[in-house]
């Protein structure tokens, strides 16, 4: 049933846009890496891989009907929990956490595609679901036994970062159907004895030691303290104009940890200073703008919450890390979309990304 | 779609994308701004600190624990290792450096090249190591040279020595670079890429408490990463040193006695479980292991069919054969079906059902009790005991012995040996149990396998009449200030249980075999010392006929377990001689001489005099002492 319309109102502008980015993000990694005596294929040529693979994934993405999902979200829900339940038993421990499940000729890392498919379940959920100015603490009840289950596993495994990411994704979801004020309140009383105990009995002393450094890091400038720092002299040092490509101090001395992975925007701020950077965040607010723009234009309610939980995911992968470089938020390991190394960001931002041209082709159909 | 009506219905959805919009681009604002905060406002401050931003951390690794014997002799320390790094900051030459240094270190210019090559992208302060482990007339020739040598620092850093060479080599262990499958490991989390950790034994068993906390230097360098100065100095904390309950001497002569035999031996307190010596045959060279072995020498361990490389003291399983008569016979003590006086006739063979089970001695034992059972090691006595006994009872009193499970001594790796009873076959196979297949059970074939830490730690148990100790390899934890820090006392397993007339007449029949006229352990009797003691062959195949030379991977294993003085039992120990054949032959004798290197140490035997050893006695000579003529000397062969 393929229809012309389809191919006439494919989202070029989303597509270059995430390209645009993709490709500064390899530059930028080019020079984060050139420092490191790394032997094999080159960092930002894996990179370039990795781009490939997402756009090919992209497609398979947009090509089939999203509505699909809506009939099939359920299964996937509980599949993907299965899985997270089965990498607690017998996955892979690395560094203390256990996140990677081995299925011989490849790895797979379950809390990752949990990101998506919170959106597609609660999309779901909610499009079946009666809302009449806002919904009750009642209401909630549902959504929060489906955001929870899959949190406190992730939580479990433990991967502090990826569950906080889950939930916001989810909570932005449910301020775009909206929560009424008075169950907004009431959840947030509930959830202050919660993040009472967690910080005693939850947490690991490096967690806590992230977010006593976030608000003191001079308090342990040369231990954990150090990351903070260090970033956020490179990102200053950057002035108006940067120090140029390839001749950015802090990055090319390798002062700064992570450099071409989580840390990758502060190599960049060194090297392209607040020029640059104004241009990162423009083209970053208007992919933004533009999945809004998408959820507002799509004439189905599921289409609509998917593609505010896509916006939503990128938004805070965005922020979050963003915010970790320049000291506004505490270290997590959290990417920047199509800007990080690394092929599992890589992977799920495309998929992302390849709902939203989904949705946006499709807009006409209905 | 049906809800669509409900979207329309209102201008909800617009106003709340319009609102997300809102807080989404406030959001970035913030970005914006804290972005403008750093890299216009306070650019200058931050940029002057990042052109003083020179603190740079160089790790620097902490010397391991030392390993003691039990006496406080050194058995592994460290040693300074020089590598020649150079420093591409302060090189002027390159070329001309590089034409020198391969002269003088006797290296390939090509293979320097690369390394300078591979360490170019780093900090011009971070030192390239070009050659490591370089010789003492090496160092001095560079040292005397240093005028040509701008840019070239030699490095030291500590590496282990073993100061007994093979000695020990599989109780203690190697090291070796931390692997990608140990890094992802917790206990290793603190550890970085290219620290040397304990692959094997001691080393690694007790890695924790060998490797100490690395210190490092805190220097400064300028913009272009050139060094400057050492701003702060954390020197590195020394691992604790491990003191062990093994005797250094008594382990050279254990190791000595085994000649070019493969097989292994463990000797215990009787009265502590405290292991004196642990040895595996042959050995193989740890330093080795750490440092570079050429492709010819790991091939030449990796062929050698008595497998050097394995640790036979603690991972051989084999089957114990007689050795394992000791168990069936206190369990027929024990369950009331024989005492000293009741007798079998043997006749060389013994039938059950259609099968046919042979004594060792075809021509038969005649009428014998159970000391000349155990003297002579006759199978029938043993076949129809244990067919009275069922297997399930055998195993009973084997479990009370501790055997079929790791005993504890403080490895990682210990293997527990197997003790079959009819629901563990029926649990393994599947398969029911065969009443024919007790038969062998009751003399140590079949299914059953023990290793050798097991059947030490069984006839120390024999020998002081039914106490468990764990038998242990570290005596003490000692801290580089000198400190004990933990003290491993004698530990008590459990008891048997088994009443003391029955170990009584065991050990009657125990000390006939090696004293008395007929007993399959002569070569093991020491005159100045009583000593009593069981001998086993256990088979490694089934042969037809056991005529012609059988090849030697097809050979019976020779054992031998025994204990001295007899009256007053100190030391146990266990000996296995890997296709030695004959346990009376060839483990006996190996017994027989560990134990002379025992009490000889004691003083009670008098050490014959060496003629040859007219200089002073020292530890490194030990190798050139012709050991091998008093022994045959010593022990006369039986009748």
């Amino acid at each position: 049933m393929f229809d012309r319309r389809l191919f006439t109102n494919f989202d070029w502008t989303l597509l270059g846009l995430v390209l645009l980015i993709s490709a500064i993000g390899v530059v930028n990694i080019y020079s984060a890496t050139a420092s490191y005596p790394e032997a094999g294929t080159p960092y930002f040529v894996k990179e370039i891989y990795w781009i490939v693979t997402g756009v090919l994934l992209c497609v398979v993405a947009c090509s089939l009907d999203y509505h699909l999902l809506e009939d099939i979200s359920y299964w996937v829900y509980g599949g993907v929990v299965f899985l997270l339940v089965v990498v607690l038993l017998f996955g892979r421990t690395s560094m203390g956490a256990t996140r990677w499940l081995h299925l011989g000729f490849f790895n797979i890392q379950p809390s990752e595609p949990m990101k998506i498919v919170i959106i597609i379940t609660f999309a779901r959920f909610f499009n079946r679901f009666p809302v009449f100015n806002g919904l009750t603490l009642k209401d909630l009840l549902y959504p929060a036994l489906i955001l929870g289950a899959p949190v406190l596993l992730i939580m479990k495994q433990p991967d502090l970062g990826t569950a906080i990411l889950v939930s916001l994704i989810a909570c932005s979801m449910l301020m775009y159907v909206k929560v009424r004020w008075t169950a907004i309140v009431a959840v947030i009383l509930a959830a202050l004895p919660i993040f009472y105990g967690g910080w005693h009995y939850y947490l690991r002393d490096y967690q806590k030691n992230r977010i006593i450094n976030f608000i003191d890091p001079d308090q342990d400038p040369l231990g954990s303290g150090y990351h903070i720092i260090q970033s956020k002299i490179a990102v200053g040092s950057g002035g108006i104009m940067g120090k140029g490509f390839l001749h950015g101090t802090q990055s090319q001395l390798r002062f700064l940890p992570e450099q071409h992975t989580d840390f990758a925007f502060s190599v960049f701020s060194e090297e392209w200073g607040f020029i640059g950077c104004l241009l990162m965040v423009v083209l970053y607010l208007f992919l933004v703008l533009w999945g809004l723009q998408i959820a507002l234009r799509c004439n189905d309610r599921f289409g609509s919450l998917l593609a505010v939980g896509v916006t939503a995911m990128l938004f805070w992968h965005i922020v979050i890390n963003m915010g970790m470089v320049i000291g506004l938020f505490p270290v997590v390991g959290v990417p920047l979309p199509f800007f990080s190394y690394g092929g599992t960001s890589m992977v799920t931002s495309m998929v992302g990304v390849g709902i939203l041209l989904n949705i946006s082709m499709r807009r006409f159909m209905f | 779609m049906k809800d669509q009506h409900y979207i329309r219905e209102n201008g909800e959805p617009k106003r709340r994308i319009f609102g997300l919009s809102i807080a989404a681009t406030a959001m970035f604002f913030l970005l914006l701004t804290r972005l403008w905060y750093l890299q216009i406002l306070e650019s200058e401050n931050l940029l002057d600190q990042s052109e003083n931003n020179r603190l740079r951390f160089v790790p620097v690794a902490a010397p391991r624990g030392a390993i003691l014997d039990r006496n406080g002799k050194v058995i592994v320390s460290n040693s300074p290792s020089f590598s020649v790094a150079v420093i591409p900051q302060d090189v002027k030459d390159k070329d001309a450096l590089i034409d020198r240094l391969s002269r003088y270190l006797n290296l390939d210019r090509a293979e320097l090249l690369d390394k300078w090559r591979k360490g170019r992208g780093r900090a011009k302060y971070y030192p390239i190591i070009v050659a490591s482990g370089i010789t003492r007339d090496q160092l001095e020739f560079l040292e005397e040279n240093r005028l040509g040598l701008a840019g070239v620092d030699i490095e030291m850093k500590p590496v282990r020595e073993y100061s007994n060479g093979m000695l020990a080599a599989h109780l203690l262990g190697y090291l070796g670079e931390i692997n990608e499958q140990e890094m992802d490991l917790e206990q290793f989390s603190e550890y970085n890429a290219g620290d040397y950790v304990g692959k094997s034994g001691i080393e690694r068993s007790w890695e924790k408490e060998l490797h100490g906390a690395d210190g490092g230097r805190q220097i400064e360098v300028d913009a272009r990463g050139r060094f400057l100065k050492t701003v702060t100095e954390t020197n590195p904390t020394i691992g604790n040193s491990l003191v062990l309950t093994i005797d250094l001497d008594l382990q050279k002569e254990t190791e000595q006695a085994f000649g070019d035999k493969a097989g292994a031996a463990v000797v215990m307190d009787v009265n502590s479980g405290e292991i004196l010596a642990f040895a595996s045959n042959p050995g193989f060279d740890p330093s080795l292991f750490s440092g570079r072995m050429s492709p010819e020498q790991w091939k030449s361990y990796l062929e050698d069919k008595r497998h050097p490389l394995e640790n036979k003291a603690l991972k051989g399983q084999y089957p114990p054969g007689s050795t394992f008569k000791v168990i069936t016979a206190l369990a027929g003590l024990e369950e009331g079906l024989i005492d000293e006086n009741s007798t079998v006739d043997c006749s060389g063979s013994y039938k059950v059902g259609t099968n046919t089970f042979k004594c060792w001695n075809k021509k038969g034992h005649g009428r014998v009790n159970l000391k000349e059972a155990l003297k002579e090691s006759c199978d029938v006595y043993f076949y129809q005991l244990g067919e009275r006994l069922g297997v399930d009872r055998i195993a009973a009193y084997a479990r009370k012995f501790g055997l079929g499970e790791p005993m504890g001594i403080g490895l990682e790796n210990e293997k527990g040996g197997v003790i079959p009873t009819i629901a563990w076959k029926e649990k393994k196979f599947g398969k029911k149990w065969y009443r024919g297949e007790t038969l062998p059970v009751a003399i140590g074939q079949g299914y059953v396998l023990t290793t050798p830490v097991q059947l030490a730690s069984m006839i120390a148990t024999v020998a002081n009449e039914g106490t468990i100790y764990r038998p242990h390899l570290v005596k003490r934890i000692v801290d580089p200030d000198g400190r004990v820090i933990r003290e491993f006392k004698p530990q008590v397993v459990a008891t048997t249980g088994i009443k003391p007339a029955s170990f009584r007449a065991v050990k009657d029949g125990l000390f006939a075999v090696v004293n008395e006229s007929h007993g399959t352990g002569a070569m093991a009797r020491l005159y100045e010392v009583k000593v009593a003691g069981k001998t086993g062959t256990s088979q490694v195949v089934k042969l037809r006929d056991n005529q012609g030379n059988i090849p030697y991977q097809f050979r019976d294993h020779a054992l031998f377990v025994g204990f001295a003085p007899f009256d007053k039992p100190e030391v146990a120990v266990a000996v296995i001689i890997e296709h030695g054949e004959h346990g009376g032959g060839a483990a006996a004798p190996v017994a027989g001489r560990i134990l002379r290197a025992y009490f000889e140490e004691k003083g009670i035997i008098r050490k014959p005099v060496k003629k040859k050893e007219a200089a002073t006695d020292t530890a490194d000579k030990v190798d050139a002492a012709p050991d091998a003529v008093n022994e045959e000397k010593n022990v006369k062969s039986p009748e």
